[in-house]
């Protein structure tokens, strides 16, 4: 069964005036089918507006569809009595890490999921200590959120989400507001989650350093998905990321123009080690390519 | 300056007056409070602040640390001691140009100064050895009971301590947009009256758009972790009462008995 | 001269017995018409600095001069160092509070004490010096996207005319394309005014391509004041203090370490780097 699973999702904000008469309809999300398999890292792409985090926001039955359905392991978004079953089943992080922390000391913050959902307080308490260790913040445990840096607080809030053991984390651009030494550390908290704990992971980003190590890409735009498949896939077709505004890392537009020069290297590079391997291969090589 | 008000402040440390249940600390509190109003001998108050030692003592809160938050308390402090000085009908004892201090005013400026101080002490060593998070629990569980009236408890102590949470990032956020409207040529304290509520709405409407913002954010990753109300909940650190916090409330007993015994039975006028 | 740091030192209380000290020793020439990048992540003392250049800081001790003088003297106008020290907050959201965005851009020539006349021409050269559409004037601020509210912040100082204009990292929160429009309009803005600029930034990538120079600091004291290029050669060093270099000069490390060249080759655009890598190929 997957995990999640979207059909025809279509959502519209309705724009309304002071007096609430209709003034507009925005379609942010059009028409879009989506399916992720369990235990898969999934990205999803896209630049400001592109209708990202609304559709990340159905997963958790935040927002429900205008029209089509969303499915979460199995059940309907729009089952009102599904509804806590469905948010403990797909947890979701945020962009500000300040306005999702809700206790004032860390293992509080951590609980907070868990006693909502009524876990008897010693399991609380196990639960508590693995998700911090798992994101590598157990020693920070009786920190209070305002001390913490704010690649620090997104793992806290990871772990937070963490703790109600979902099966699917969602994390809508928990990175847009870290410097690069944090983006680094909350990326790393949520591969060793889906290498090593299993979980699904949906992480909606705007940075394509980001997407590298997922499994499979999805690029939005205007509400749709613009392109789909592996990152070497959506990587090899940098003309066309280009066209979607997108910041295509500069080591794939290397060698993108280098291979315009007519070097032999292969689509989608990824890595500055995968460049500097391929580029050596071709001088030690060198006859080869005259 | 904000910085130095360490009344609400909590000091972090391990001593016995820390490990106590919150609801006896609340409690102790409250008793101490009376005790203090309770009191008509000055023989009353030497104990107060007798018990008061201990319990510092038993804190670890160095003295030093907790008098720091006094000095915001100074100026108000002053003013009643001089109203009261000065404003008391009864005896003359001298007058100064037009003010006449009166032996009742003594009397009861020196008396409503020390309450104040001991009050103001008192309850600081509650909220210096209680995290805010711990208090509002204490408070929750103490005040249950008023649910049966419909009194919305665990609502209103769960906002308690969210906005606890908040205070610092929001006294950090005004101290930007007070310095990027600076950089604009604003000024906060030029003018009359007037003038500074004016100058003031450049900084509260960016503070008030972004607290909502923050509020409507927080309300949905509190809905997104399965948040419902009080309902259902488990807590992550329940209260249970444990031994010393029995004792203590047999202190606090044996505390007031003696405050009312010494400070308004006993007569000392006749002893002495 | 326009604006020269002297010996700053800056301490404050967080409520403890310690004193935290932001900026350690800092002594900084920053001459007119250059195009600096000031680099550090967060924590390193680089916003701190900046407010010191307005004088919405004071230093512990050092002095700060601009043109000259003494910006602390008891007779130096504040208010007249703020309009030619223009500096731009990191959240546009922090200073936007009009009804209308052109309400808004007026409130620093206003604060100048200009004539109304004078105040509107300003806000209406501003507003169109960073390119906002003729639409967004009337508009609520709060209703722009990021990248236009980002520029109605930067119109808002621009109006104040001034000579020296900082931007604290003004790129954060927007997507590639918004953040590569700022960037290019901060380039535009320097060119046609010839003003001094002063970006803060934490990614190196943002500025490499723009700056004449670059200031990087850690633990509030500078520990690079050059050249991109020769800060560039750094590589080790700065990845120590939690910065990276940009990814072509990574690349061409890389390339140096695998012996394809020994000098130092501190490229930092493409176009530079795949002219030197087929020049090498081709050499055989």
């Amino acid at each position: 069964m997957k995990i999640i699973k979207t059909k025809d999702l279509v959502f519209e904000y309705i724009r309304r005036d002071e007096e609430g008469n209709v003034e507009g309809i925005t379609t942010a999300v059009d028409h879009v089918d989506l399916d992720v398999n369990p235990g898969d890292f999934i990205a999803v792409l896209g630049h400001n507006g592109s209708g990202k985090s609304t559709l990340a926001k159905h997963f958790n039955a935040i927002l429900t569809p205008t029209e089509g359905t969303v499915w979460v392991d199995g059940m309907e978004t729009e089952d009102q009595e599904k509804i806590w079953d469905i948010r403990q089943r797909a947890g979701m992080v945020f962009q500000n890490p300040d306005n999702q922390i809700i206790g004032q000391v860390v293992e509080e913050d951590v609980g907070f999921g868990p006693e909502n959902m009524g876990v008897p307080t010693k399991e609380i308490w196990e639960r508590v200590e693995e998700s911090l260790k798992a994101v590598g913040m157990y020693r920070y445990r009786k920190f209070a959120p305002n001390k913490l840096s704010g690649g620090q607080k997104q793992r806290v809030s990871i772990a937070g989400v963490l703790a109600m053991h979902p099966k699917c984390i969602v994390l809508d651009e928990p990175t847009a507001m870290l410097d690069p030494g944090g983006r680094k550390e909350v990326i790393r908290a949520v591969r060793a989650l889906n290498d090593v704990e299993r979980v699904t992971v949906i992480l909606i980003t705007h940075y394509m350093e980001e997407i590298i190590h997922a499994d499979k890409v999805f690029v939005m735009d205007g509400g749709r998905i613009a392109m789909q498949g592996t990152p070497r896939e959506i990587f090899s077709q940098v003309e066309k990321l280009k066209e979607l505004r997108l910041d295509v890392p500069k080591v794939t537009l290397l060698a993108h123009e280098l291979k315009k020069e007519g070097l032999p290297l292969p689509e989608g590079i990824l890595t500055v080690k995968e460049l500097v391997d391929t580029l050596d291969a071709l001088r030690t090589g060198e006859d080869r390519w005259r | 300056m904000i910085r130095d008000i360490t009344l609400g402040q909590y000091y972090q440390t391990d001593s016995i007056v820390h490990r106590l249940d919150p609801r006896v600390k609340i409690v102790a509190t409250l008793v101490f409070i009376c005790s203090l109003f309770v009191v008509e001998q000055a023989a009353g108050y030497v104990a107060a602040v007798l018990f008061l030692a201990a319990v510092i003592r038993a804190s670890h809160v160095p003295f030093r640390f907790m008098m720091r938050g006094m000095r915001a308390i100074l100026f108000l402090l002053l003013i009643t001691f001089f109203f009261n000085l000065f404003l008391t009908p009864g005896e003359a004892v001298f007058s100064l140009w037009k003010l006449t201090v009166t032996e009742e005013g003594i009397t009861l400026a020196v008396k409503m100064a020390v309450r104040l101080s001991l009050l103001i002490i008192g309850s600081s060593v509650m909220t210096l050895t209680t995290t805010p998070n711990n208090l509002t629990d204490g408070l929750e569980k103490l005040l249950r009971p008023l649910q049966r009236f419909r009194v919305p408890v665990h609502e209103v102590a769960m906002m308690m301590s969210i906005a606890l949470r908040f205070i610092p990032i929001l006294l950090e956020e005004t101290d930007k947009i007070m310095k990027a409207q600076m950089a604009r040529g604003a000024s906060f304290d030029e003018g009359n009256l007037i003038q500074k509520a004016k100058s003031m709405v450049p900084l509260l409407v960016p503070l008030f758009i972004s607290a909502f913002r923050r509020a409507n954010d927080l309300a949905m990753a509190m809905e997104a972790r399965c948040y419902r109300g009080g309902e259902g909940r488990t807590k992550m650190k329940p209260l249970h009462y444990e031994k010393r916090d029995y004792v203590t409330y047999l202190v606090l007993g044996v505390y007031l008995a003696a405050c009312i015994v010494v400070g308004r039975v006993v007569p000392w006028g006749s002893i002495l | 001269m326009a604006l020269i740091l002297d010996h700053v030192t800056y301490e404050y209380g967080n409520g403890t017995e310690l004193l935290v000290r932001a900026l350690n020793d800092v002594s900084l020439v920053i001459p007119d018409g250059q195009f600096i990048g000031l680099i550090g992540h967060t924590g390193s003392g680089k916003s701190t600095l900046v407010q010191h250049l307005n004088g919405l800081l004071k230093p512990t001790s050092g002095n700060i001069y601009y043109n000259g003088e003494d910006i602390h003297d008891r007779d130096f106008s504040k208010k007249r160092l703020r309009s030619k020290v223009g500096l731009v907050f990191q959240y546009p959201e922090h200073q936007l509070f009009e009804t209308d965005v052109f309400t808004d851009v007026c409130f620093g020539p206003k604060n100048l004490g200009l004539d109304k006349k004078e105040v509107q021409l300003r806000a209406f050269q501003a507003l169109k010096q960073v390119g906002l559409p003729d639409d967004c004037f009337y508009q609520p601020p709060f209703d722009l996207s990021g990248g236009q509210k980002r520029r109605a912040a930067i119109a808002g100082v621009l109006a104040m005319k001034p000579e020296v204009l900082i931007l604290d990292e003004p790129t954060a929160g927007l997507d590639p394309k918004g953040r590569d429009e700022i960037l290019d309009l901060v380039a535009s803005l320097r060119k046609e005014n010839g003003m001094t600029v002063i970006l803060v930034s934490h990614s190196m990538d943002d500025v490499a391509e723009y700056v004449d120079r670059i200031v990087v600091m850690n633990k509030g004291s500078v520990c690079y004041d050059d050249e991109p290029k020769q800060v560039f050669a750094h590589k080790e060093e700065l990845e120590a203090i939690g910065l990276s270099v940009p990814q072509v000069t990574d690349i061409m490390h890389a390339l140096k370490k695998a012996g394809w060249w020994s000098a130092d080759t501190s490229v930092i655009t493409i176009e530079e780097a795949k002219k030197e890598i087929l020049r090498q190929l081709r050499k055989g």
